[in-house]
């Protein structure tokens, strides 16, 4: 079995009276040190399956298998502990805490681990983690000082803290500019080269997807395209294949 | 999440916004602030209270001999002579919620200074016990004392009233006056009391040795007093009376043996006094005092335990009521302060919590993708609240005990610190933050993380 097993992955939202199907039965599988790109128009179910993969959703049907565990019917509580030992994930906007130390950023996630380390070793862990993103010497700065190249590494640091076999980067590139992009992405290619983290990558941007070693399209509830991809992105594809 | 890393997330919190913390807290800051101030000047008016009503005699307990009745008719209270001097000195000390007790001998009769004369509305015979009974001040002169009630000196003190009637403005210590044709010597003058609570004038009044009035004004000789007294005291040891002169006549009876002496005592105590005046040691002592002077008394009384008392007790029950009255209600009303100002400052953490939990609320998702459970952001919230309301606790117990200490620096008021009020406090404003702070916290937990990490 593969680190990540969708199968026939439904989600509805009931808005008042009206179902509102977003994913329409979606199956996929993802190995472990793979790098993969989630993309789709917006409002093409992306985001929701991104959230389901990412443990923030449940979906309304179909299972989903993360490292043999079968977590799509956890409690809340038991998905923030998964979400915690498991992913690391990157926003567009970063959302680091406003007048926080980028060090105390990076350590924050430490706060709700089962693993009791010290403020020393959670302190020299965050150190060590903004040192391999390269800002060993940013490490008393606030978000308001940091350009949003540095803070998209802070972020990525502070994904990267827990030691999550799986990081999950929504459009990391999206507020960036295309050089800082290019820097952040090769980072999230070293990770996923280096140290073998399973890297999947959401984004609307065809030239970010290309960066990945395999591209999954989703397009209104179905995944399009799910081969691997060195080329430049397909066109929109009607109907496809279940 | 452990507790202290979840105090230090919320200090951190905190401290992102420091003047927002502390404007939120300010609240609090006053309500306790306010509450510590009117407590410990409030509990300082009400001791000072305290003492005016205690040196109206609130504290003082009367004790009268017992009634008798010869063949049906009742001779009413104080008939019968069961009070002694002893029993007088044997309360002061078997009973430790009394803070003095003094006997008291009345007599009523003429005295006369040159070619005036007057009678005294009171004429005391007592020791010098009795000036600290009735927190009486001297306006002159130097008291008698209990050497002077030992040997019976030929010594008074006179009130206003009566002064004024014998001396009309004149100087009195130092004079001698006639009393039923006993020269006193004038040894001081009374402060002026003014009337009590029925309206009599509590200055006319003439205080003398007990040992005075009893056997030199009241008619009785001291010797013939003196002969009975030695057989009929049954602690005739302690009796202060025994000896007093060198040259008093031998005794008729032979002395009787300890054993004689408790197998049948002697019933009647010719040197009896007409009543004891006590004091308690404050207006919470009178109950237990009134307990053991009733103890005291029933043993040196050889009171069996179906026998009634054969002495009356009484305590000035209308001024107690009237204190207690006065203590509740003031203590109520600052009760009523303090829940108001505590409300509102609670109202105010509550709000600033909702809006921080609004504002926060990217961060709350971001907690919570990252690992935070449910009750870990309840938590934090709560902790958050909590703390502005400890802090806030704790300068307003600051500001409440300086403005206090201000208050009775420059305006002389009395102050009492209360270290109930502060403890009090304490709890209350962690009360107030948990109560005010749980709703926001509460709203905190219930966040969407998705909805949370896409709010603007």
């Amino acid at each position: 079995m593969n680190f990540i097993e969708l199968h026939n992955i439904c989600k509805t939202y009931t808005m008042g009276d009206i179902q509102v199907p977003v994913l329409k039965g979606v199956s996929a599988s993802i190995a472990a040190g793979e790098c993969v790109a989630l993309v789709g128009a917006s409002g093409s179910g992306k985001t929701t399956l991104m959230n389901i993969l990412g443990c923030l959703d449940h979906p309304t049907e179909g299972e989903y298998w993360l490292d043999g565990e079968e977590v799509s019917q956890f409690s809340p509580d038991r998905r923030a502990l998964v979400r915690n030992h498991k992913l690391g994930f990157v926003f567009q906007n970063f959302n680091l805490l406003a007048r926080t130390s980028a060090l105390e950023n990076v350590a924050m996630p430490l706060s709700y681990t089962s693993e009791n380390l010290s403020d020393r070793q959670a302190r020299r862990r965050a150190r060590e983690m903004l040192c391999r993103v390269g800002l060993a010497d940013r490490l008393e700065h606030e978000p308001s000082q940091l350009s949003g190249g540095q803070q998209q590494r802070v972020a990525i640091a502070r994904a990267l803290i827990n030691r999550p076999p799986v990081l999950f980067a929504d459009e990391p590139t999206g507020n960036l500019d295309s050089h800082t992009s290019a820097e952040i992405l090769q980072m999230f290619r070293q990770l996923n080269r280096e140290d073998g983290i399973t890297v999947i990558l959401v984004t609307h941007d065809a030239d970010v997807a290309r960066w990945a070693d395999r591209r999954i399209r989703i397009h209104d509830g179905l995944i399009v395209e799910g081969e691997a991809a060195t080329s430049g992105p397909g066109g929109p594809n009607e109907g496809g294949r279940p | 999440m452990k507790a202290y890393r979840t105090v230090k997330t919320a200090l951190r919190a905190l401290r992102r916004n420091p003047m927002r913390a502390m404007l939120t807290t300010l609240g609090i800051v006053i309500g306790i602030g306010s509450v510590i101030a009117m407590m410990e000047i409030g509990s300082g008016s009400s001791q000072s209270l305290q003492r005016a009503i205690a040196s109206m005699g609130a504290n003082v307990l009367m004790i009268m001999p017992g009634s008798t009745a010869s063949s049906g008719v009742s001779q009413g209270a104080g008939s019968v002579a069961s009070l002694t001097p002893q029993d007088c000195q044997a309360l002061a000390e078997g009973c430790p919620s009394l803070r003095a007790a003094a006997p008291v001998v009345r007599a009523r009769t003429q005295i006369v200074y040159g070619s005036r004369n007057w009678a005294p509305n009171q004429m005391y015979g007592t020791t010098p016990a009795f000036l600290e009974i009735r927190s009486w001040t001297l306006a002159s002169g130097q008291p008698f004392t209990d050497r002077d009630v030992l040997t019976a000196n030929r010594v008074c003190i006179l009130g206003q009233t009566t002064a004024q009637e014998l001396f009309q403005g004149e100087e009195a210590v130092g004079k001698e006056i006639r009393v039923n044709n006993v020269p006193l010597l004038v040894v001081a003058l009374l402060a002026r009391k003014g009337a009590n609570m029925v309206g009599m004038d509590q200055d006319d009044i003439l205080i003398a040795p007990w040992t005075v009035v009893k056997y030199r004004i009241a008619g009785s000789t001291l010797s013939n007093a003196n002969q009975s007294s030695s057989g009929g005291s049954s602690s005739g040891a302690s009796n202060l009376l025994s000896k007093p002169f060198p040259s008093d006549p031998p005794d008729l009876y032979p002395a009787r043996s300890d054993v004689q002496t408790r197998n049948s005592p002697q019933l009647v105590r010719f040197s009896s006094i007409d009543s004891i005046l006590a004091a308690a040691q404050s207006v919470a002592h009178v109950k237990p005092a009134m307990e053991e002077m009733r103890t005291v008394l029933r043993r040196r009384h050889n009171l069996r335990e179906d026998k009634g008392d054969d002495f009356d007790m009484r305590d000035m029950t209308e001024m107690t009521n009237t204190f207690s009255s006065t203590t509740r209600v003031m203590t109520n009303l600052l009760l009523c302060v303090a829940l108001i100002s505590l409300v509102v400052g609670g109202v105010g953490i509550m709000n600033i919590m909702l809006v921080s939990v609004t504002e926060r609320t990217r961060e709350i998702g971001l907690r919570m993708a990252v690992g935070a459970r449910k009750r870990d952001i309840l938590r934090q919230f709560l902790f958050e609240a909590v703390t502005l309301c400890l802090v806030g606790g704790a300068m307003g117990i600051a500001l409440g005990h300086g403005g206090s200490l201000l208050v009775q620096q420059f305006l002389r008021w009395p102050v009492e610190t209360s270290p109930t009020a502060i403890v009090a406090s304490v709890l209350v404003s962690a009360g107030v933050g948990i109560a005010f702070g749980f709703y926001p916290a509460w709203k905190a937990s219930r966040l969407d993380p998705i909805e949370a990490l896409r709010y603007e």
